[in-house]
């Protein structure tokens, strides 16, 4: 469904990643682990758009994705639940829904996409009219989730939905992961907690210092040696 | 001493002796003209350089022509005493508007438009006390018969010439002042970061006032000069917003960083001004304004360091090379 | 005696809130635009004075009726908004924000000697005298109440744009994180065009309003352009309820002030009161206490 090859990305005269190469298919779930600085989330950004890498090529079910304007790249079936949520702040909840459902595409099934985010977050149905920066961290994260999912994404990029949500909220989170990846949905999910990622997704690339170091599914992940003792500190 | 500190004594003496050698009455007076806008826009550039966009620069030059005049037609204030008074009227009013702007840290877009309204309200001013001011129609400070030192009118065009390159030499001066004081350093690094500034022990208040009282200061004196020698003013002509982005303007196609880059834009403008009054005749009214502000967003988009600074940047770097 | 003057000054109120709509308009306008493109129309009052000579040549020249030749102004000033962001904004998007706003004023500049040149100096007017009404020994002319009524109708069509359709929530987010627009689907430079073009369009309104009360000529926007600058930065750059309400606390100022001396002392005294504004509430009429 979407493949990377050796892509070099950065910002300015910093480059942060060098050759990357990744692909997800069809109904996986997917998840990138490393420290922090490893270039995760500029791996998040070159896929949806935000930023263009110096080198390389992505492809999302066989459409070249440096060739399309970044606003239209939502309309190929990614969305992005960026870094630290971005909710706008000062909309209601359900604008932010509508904004995630911006694209003409979506718009025409507006109705049907907020019953079904409304279904799977009954929170967000009870806050509908409150201002998104009022609400707590865990339940903004479901905001921005929700926001990506009013798209009906075929693809979903979650950037590090645990940073600063507390235990409990991390546990929620994930548990949500998992419902929404047995709807079908595919997910790339970038994550720091490497214990609790590597319970959700089917297999995992390690990012260090902008390159791929390791890749397996989540058993040999677990398995290797070196990733126990950098990350599971076991 | 080499001749790079020679030219400036070489260019000054030229200067002076022109009038003596070369006595075209019309060449002077775009001479003098130059000069005395050329010291305007060195005064609105003592703000500009530090990021301290003003666009009530109109109002301040408003207020030392009108202010020297009306002393001087309703009271028979001296020219040599009405200056001052109006060169501190002009300061007054200018920490009126600026304290509050800096004290509460009013800046970029704000401050812009707070002093763009200030040199609105100046021309209203002016306007509304038509009975003193004579209006939209303009003003005339009474004549005396004669050249009159008292008066400050003269007729010969050498005097003037000679008065006009006094005070734009001045203002060059004062710009190398600024430049050497410690003062210059604080408020450039104002104009990088205020807090950075303020949080190093840089008084950011009281140094953006103090450049601003100087600069309004400057502005009064050439708009109570142009009053002085044009014996005419009318409120388009020396205050209101026209004026205050006649000064950006000008500042902008001439280079904003370096101490001549006004007098260059001066030049620039004024030529071009009378190439196109006398190009199109008496039906020029407004077109020569029309190929100013197309020029201005022009230049703003492709030289945003002006003519000069861009001359001066290619040179730098040709000589890096 | 006193009675009449509370007479006089009750009518000079309610001119005052007539005014504040048309004025509240303007607000709104540069609002819209600052909040979105974070940039600042200098020449946003000439704008509305093309559209005063716009409504001049089609009502006097070619004869339409005002109601519609309206429309086709509010069109028109929304098109050159529109042109104004292609052209001077949006090769500048990158550049310090003075040099955009500079850029406007050279676009002032562009305007009015246009205007001059293409129209002359004389003043002129539309020939529409609306009748004045009498109400309890006040006298308020149509031409204000209509303004007022308009402006109203004008200000809450944006309202629901803004509150109901996707490109108006987009306006309303765009302030807020303008970086993940993309990510949303959202094409920024349309939005922005979009923006430009309702700024325009509010321009062009407020010139089919003002052309009922005031004379054209090229430098007409200098007697209402200054004024909306002070609203603007009193209410907040961007805050479009602070510019609502400054709007009309400028307009009764204007209007109570002229009511003792010239109109031109009337805006003196609202530059005053603005002045004391920033010292009592520098952060804007509503900014809320820290």
């Amino acid at each position: 469904m979407l493949e990377l090859k050796s892509i070099d990305a950065g910002y300015g005269t910093f480059q942060a990643l060098f050759g990357v190469s990744l692909d997800v298919k069809a109904g996986e779930a997917v998840g990138v682990i490393g420290p922090n600085g490893a270039g995760k989330t500029t791996l998040m950004r070159v896929i949806s758009g935000l930023i263009r890498p110096r080198a390389g090529s992505i492809s999302m079910e066989g459409t070249d994705i440096l060739k399309t304007p970044e606003h239209r790249i939502v309309s190929l079936g990614i969305a992005h639940v960026p870094e630290n949520r971005r909710l706008f702040p000062r909309l209601t909840v359900e604008d932010n829904l509508k904004m995630g459902a911006f694209m003409p595409e979506a718009r025409a099934r507006f109705a049907e996409r907020l019953e079904f985010v409304f279904d799977l977050f009954p929170r967000m149905k009870e806050r509908r009219h409150q201002m998104a920066g009022t609400m707590s961290g865990g339940e903004q994260q479901m905001c921005a989730i929700g926001r990506a999912l009013m798209s009906d994404p075929k693809l979903l990029l979650l950037d590090e939905p645990s940073a600063g949500l507390a235990p409990v909220v991390v546990q929620q989170v994930f548990e949500l992961v998992k419902r929404i990846r047995s709807g079908g949905l595919t997910v790339l999910i970038v994550e720091q907690n490497v214990q609790q990622v590597l319970k959700v997704v089917d297999r995992a690339y390690l990012l260090e210092a902008g390159s791929i170091r390791a890749s397996g599914s989540s058993e040999e992940m677990l398995a290797n040696d070196s990733i126990r003792q950098a990350y599971l500190g076991v | 001493m080499n001749i790079r500190q020679l030219l400036p004594w070489i260019a000054g003496a030229a200067l002076i002796t022109l009038p003596f050698v070369y006595r075209d009455p019309y060449h002077l007076h775009i001479l003098i003209l130059i000069l005395i806008w050329s010291f305007a826009y060195t005064s609105w550039s003592m703000m500009g350089r530090f990021g301290l966009v003003s666009l009530g620069h109109g109002g301040f030059m408003g207020v030392g022509a009108y202010v020297t005049a009306l002393l001087w037609n309703h009271l028979g204030v001296s020219p040599w005493i009405g200056i001052p008074i109006a060169m501190v009227a002009a300061a007054v009013l200018a920490m009126i508007v600026a304290y509050p702007c800096f004290r509460f840290r009013i800046t970029g877009h704000y401050f812009v438009l707070v002093t763009l309204a200030l040199s609105g309200i100046v021309l209203q001013v002016i306007t509304a006390t038509r009975d003193y001011t004579g209006g939209s129609l303009g003003y005339t400070p009474d004549r005396t018969k004669g050249s009159q030192l008292w008066a400050l009118q003269f007729d010969d065009k050498v005097t003037w010439y000679l008065i006009a390159l006094g005070v734009w030499a001045a203002g060059l001066a004062i710009w190398k002042w600024v430049d050497r004081s410690m003062d210059r350093y604080a408020l450039e690094a104002i104009s990088e970061d205020e807090d950075a500034a303020a949080a190093a022990g840089v008084n950011v208040t009281w140094e953006k006032l103090k450049i601003t009282v100087i600069s309004a200061l400057m502005t009064a004196l050439a708009g109570a000069l142009y009053c002085q020698y044009q014996m005419f003013i009318s409120p388009d002509t020396v205050s209101g917003i026209a004026v205050s982005l006649q000064m950006v303007f000008a500042v902008i196609v001439g280079g904003l960083y370096v101490s001549l880059g006004p007098t260059v834009g001066a030049i620039i403008t004024i030529l071009l001004a009378e190439t196109l009054r006398i190009g199109f005749g008496t039906k020029a009214v407004g077109w020569d304004n029309l190929v100013y502000g197309v020029l201005l967003v022009v230049f703003i988009i492709f030289l945003p360091k002006g003519i000069l600074g861009s001359i001066i940047d290619r040179v730098k770097a040709a000589r890096r090379a | 005696m006193t009675d009449i003057f509370d007479i006089y000054l009750l009518e000079a109120m309610v001119n005052g809130i007539l005014l504040g709509g048309v004025l509240a308009l303007l607000a709104l306008g540069l609002n819209l635009i600052f909040g979105v493109i974070d940039v600042t129309w200098i020449c946003y009052a000439e704008l509305v004075m093309i559209g005063m000579y716009g409504m001049y040549y089609l009502v006097q020249y070619f004869g339409l009726s005002y109601y519609l030749a309206a429309p086709i102004t509010i069109v028109m000033v929304a098109a050159l908004g529109a042109l104004l962001h292609l052209l001077v904004i949006a090769p500048l998007l990158s550049a310090p924000p003075i040099n955009q706003l500079l850029a406007t004023g050279g676009v002032l500049f562009v305007l009015q000697s246009f205007a001059t040149v293409a129209f002359g100096i004389d003043f002129r007017n539309l020939g529409i005298r609306l009748p004045v009404l009498k109400f309890a020994e006040m006298h308020f002319s149509y031409s204000r109440l209509l303004a007022f009524a308009a402006a109203l109708i004008g200000m809450t069509l944006v309202y629901f744009f803004m509150k109901k359709t996707y490109v108006g929530t987009a306006i309303r987010a765009i302030s807020q994180d303008r970086q993940i627009m993309a990510l949303m689907g959202v094409d920024t430079r349309r939005i922005y065009l979009i923006t430009s073009a309702l700024g325009g369009a509010l321009a062009g309104l407020a010139a089919c309003l003002l052309v009922l009360q005031y004379d054209i000529h090229p430098f007409v926007g200098l007697s209402f352009g200054p004024i909306t600058f002070l609203i603007v930065v009193l209410g907040g750059l961007g805050n479009f309820v602070g510019g609502f309400v400054a709007a009309f606390v400028f307009a009764e100022i204007i209007s109570l002030g002229g009511l003792f001396s010239d109109l031109e002392w009337g805006y003196v005294l609202a530059f005053a009161f603005f002045i004391v504004m920033m010292f009592i509430r520098p952060a804007g009429l509503l900014a809320r206490r820290s």
